[in-house]
């Protein structure tokens, strides 16, 4: 699915600096500790810019972001809403 | 202040060539570029590059005792020797200069190696006592004044760089694996241990003995939290404080040449300034950095404070490019790698100040190791507060009170804030609690490492050679004290009075003094019960207790911004850098086997294109950059002659004492 692969490729580039060790879709981002507090808002802003979507403060949980899962299905979730 | 040099011959007598000193100092002419002097006999020689501070006239080094057996070469400032030589008068000691130099010598005479106890000031020195040949060489209680050493064919060689030491072609220059895991953990190495494989450094505190053929490092003075039996109220404290503070902002004026002081905005700062215009006779003259990106920059405190003392002041304002290009320069004179552009803003500080005639400045460094000021001591109180109160409604509050100045702030969202400080510790010592985070986000930089520098690391834990230098029985100590005193042990010196201190300064000819770092300051701070320090989550409480009518409350109120300058943006922004361009090519970072070169590509494209870069990106970039220019200055492309400085030496003012 192009989103998920979208959202990995975000997350190998930026955060593995194109050292992908198999990372699963299911793999939690603060459990792995490839995200620190700026992390997040640079996933925020991946997100906000590539789909369009403006992600309110009560949204930005890591329900919502912490896998490349979660994430997948925030967006699909947010650009249906819009 | 000054640079200072050695050779000692460990197994007996072996001719010293003047050349050897003469290449030491010369190299080292920044910190001292008033004269040069010089001591040889049979096994040891001395050597000296001398700011002139006090006893313009008479002050030359090395300088000896009354039957010229006792000699010694020395860097830096003993504050209180005005009433030390008084005292030595009166015991029959004779003077033949007028200098703080040498009070030591005579005090050594009395003394032995326990004059450092009457030392109210900031050094490192070697004595050389002929007469049971002992070579003694020291260092300040926290590493304000450096000091550099290794061993070669049968001699110790000392300075007070690095650079000095490799004016001797025998000496190696390579950078140590090791070093670079600890700075890229810790942002500083564990002492003795320095970047480069062989070289060591005396730490804070500690003196070094070689006599008899045997040498041993000793510790004569360490930070003591053990609270005060003795409790007083706040406004004891307060008053305390403030009494101690006049006294030690007065004693640090003295010079025979006009003295200067940094304002930043900050409240250490303005304590400072502001004591100086209110309890002295010395005229209020102060220089600042200002930065174009307002995310840095502090202007609108520091004109306030500017209005409120009336004081002559000058400024520099600081774009990106500036850090960037002065940064080379800059990386020459910390000799190590660091994480952070902040010392670059303060090298055009000092430099600043040089063109407009001083030699001195008082600053406020120090304050938020002694007094509880940094963020990582709040933050640690929140960690535990977090742990112990699972279901506290206090703590979207309390989360709420951190880093409220940052741009980016980490508790934008609650749920994960929480998640961020609740860090895992099972790894660490439990006395290192309040540093892990901090380590832990560091470390990550380690990613960049080249897969070579990963095997050298194979099986290494940083954090053991820690357990070696820090004490065991930190536990003795409350949570607060256990974070200050790594802090002061670790980045301290380390950093802040390193490569943000010392050699920043000393790169244009500046000594900087530190009231907050009298001895009997820190002693008195220590002795304080912690909420004394950090009442609450407000940090420097019993400071601001004491100076709330000397400072305006705007001052006094503002939410503490901790000194940083911009990153990777020095860099990676505006017109494009010809030494960056060469040393991030994929072809040197493939030659010098630091770094992953495709992983620092990956980093450089995404700097370039985020809008947002965290911390530990931030960091790794500076630190690869610092890193690759080490090796490019120190590793590669190191003149072991410097010719053209010997020269300068010999040309300008050489006052050879003995020979």
């Amino acid at each position: 699915m192009q989103l998920k692969s979208d959202i990995r490729k975000f997350i190998v580039e930026n955060f593995l600096y194109g050292k992908d060790d198999g990372l699963d879709d299911e793999v939690s981002f603060l459990g792995k500790g490839l995200i620190d507090s700026t992390g997040v808002l640079e996933l925020l802003a991946f997100v906000e810019e590539k789909y369009g979507i403006s992600v309110v403060d009560e949204e930005l949980i890591p329900e919502n972001f912490d896998s490349i899962n979660r994430l997948s299905n925030y967006i699909s979730r947010k650009t249906v809403d819009q | 202040m000054c640079g200072i040099a050695g050779v000692f011959n460990l197994y007996g007598d072996r001719e010293i060539q003047k050349e050897t000193l003469r290449r030491m100092v010369a190299i080292l002419r920044h910190r001292g570029p008033d004269g040069y002097g010089f001591y040889i006999d049979k096994r040891i020689g001395l050597g000296h590059a001398r700011l002139s501070i006090i006893d313009l006239e008479g002050g030359w080094q090395p300088i000896h005792n009354e039957d010229k057996t006792i000699w010694i070469t020395f860097n830096g400032e003993i504050f209180n020797y005005r009433e030390l030589r008084v005292d030595l008068l009166s015991k029959g000691h004779e003077f033949y200069t007028k200098s703080d130099t040498e009070v030591i010598v005579h005090l050594y005479e009395d003394h032995g190696v326990d004059c450092l106890n009457y030392l109210n000031g900031q050094f490192a020195f070697a004595i050389w006592d002929r007469n049971i040949e002992r070579l003694f060489i020291a260092r300040d209680r926290v590493g304000i004044r450096p000091l550099f050493y290794t061993f070669i064919d049968g001699s110790i060689i000392f300075a007070s760089e690095i650079k000095a030491l490799f004016t001797d072609k025998r000496v190696k220059r390579e950078i140590d694996p090791l070093a670079l895991d600890q700075i890229f953990t810790f942002w500083t190495t564990i002492l003795p241990r320095t970047s480069f494989r062989g070289i060591f450094e005396l730490p804070a505190g500690h003196y070094l003995l070689i006599e008899s053929g045997n040498w041993k490092i000793k510790q004569y003075w360490d930070l003591d939290f053990t609270p005060d039996t003795n409790v007083k109220t706040d406004a004891e404290y307060a008053e305390d404080l403030r009494e101690l503070l006049i006294d030690s902002t007065k004693l640090q004026l003295r010079a025979d040449v006009p003295v200067g002081a940094y304002l930043s905005g900050g409240i250490d700062s303005s304590v400072i300034t502001t004591l100086i215009k209110k309890y002295t006779d010395t005229p209020l003259r102060t220089f600042s950095v200002t930065f174009s990106d307002e995310a840095y920059d502090e202007s609108d405190y520091q004109k306030q404070l500017i209005k409120y003392l009336n004081t002559d002041h000058s400024n520099i304002k600081c774009t990106y490019s500036d850090i960037g290009k002065v940064f080379p320069e800059v990386i020459w004179h910390t000799e190590k790698p660091i994480l952070r552009t902040a010392p670059a803003p303060l090298y055009l500080l000092s430099k600043l100040v040089r063109e407009n005639g001083y030699k001195v400045v008082l600053t406020g460094e120090g304050s938020d190791e002694v007094l509880a000021g940094y963020d990582i001591f709040k933050e640690t109180k929140v960690r535990r507060f977090l742990e112990k109160y699972p279901d506290s409604k206090l703590r979207p509050l309390i989360l709420k009170r951190l880093y409220p100045y940052l741009v980016n702030s980490p508790v934008r969202s609650l749920q994960y804030a929480e998640a961020f400080f609740k860090v895992d510790t099972t790894d660490y010592p439990a006395q290192y609690y309040s540093h892990i985070p901090r380590w832990v986000t560091t470390e990550k930089t380690k990613i960049f490492f080249s897969t070579k520098l990963k095997e050298e690391l194979r099986g290494y834990k940083n954090v053991d050679e820690l357990s070696l230098f820090l004490p065991d029985d930190l536990w003795k100590y409350d949570y607060l004290s256990q974070a200050q005193y790594i802090e002061a042990k670790t980045l301290l010196p380390g950093y802040i009075l390193s490569s943000q201190g010392d050699r920043v300064a000393m790169a244009h000819s500046i000594e900087g003094r530190f009231p907050f770092l009298d001895h009997r300051v820190i002693e008195f701070c220590c002795k304080l019960p912690p909420h004394i320090r950090m009442n609450a989550l407000k940090e420097k409480y019993i400071l601001k207790e004491s100076m709330k009518d000397l400072i305006p409350p705007s001052i006094i109120k503002r939410i503490k911004q901790p000194y940083m300058a911009p990153d990777s943006k020095s860099f990676l922004y505006g017109e494009s850098l010809h030494y960056i361009e060469e040393l991030l090519s994929e072809k040197y970072l493939r030659d010098t086997e630091y770094f992953d070169p495709r992983a620092v590509s990956m980093l450089i494209k995404k700097s370039r294109q985020s809008p947002i870069l965290g911390f530990k990106d931030n960091m790794a970039i500076v630190g690869i950059i610092s890193t690759l220019l080490l090796h490019h200055t120190f590793v590669e492309n190191f003149d072991t002659e410097s010719k053209e400085a010997v020269e300068r030496v010999i040309e300008n003012k050489e006052y050879a004492v003995k020979v």
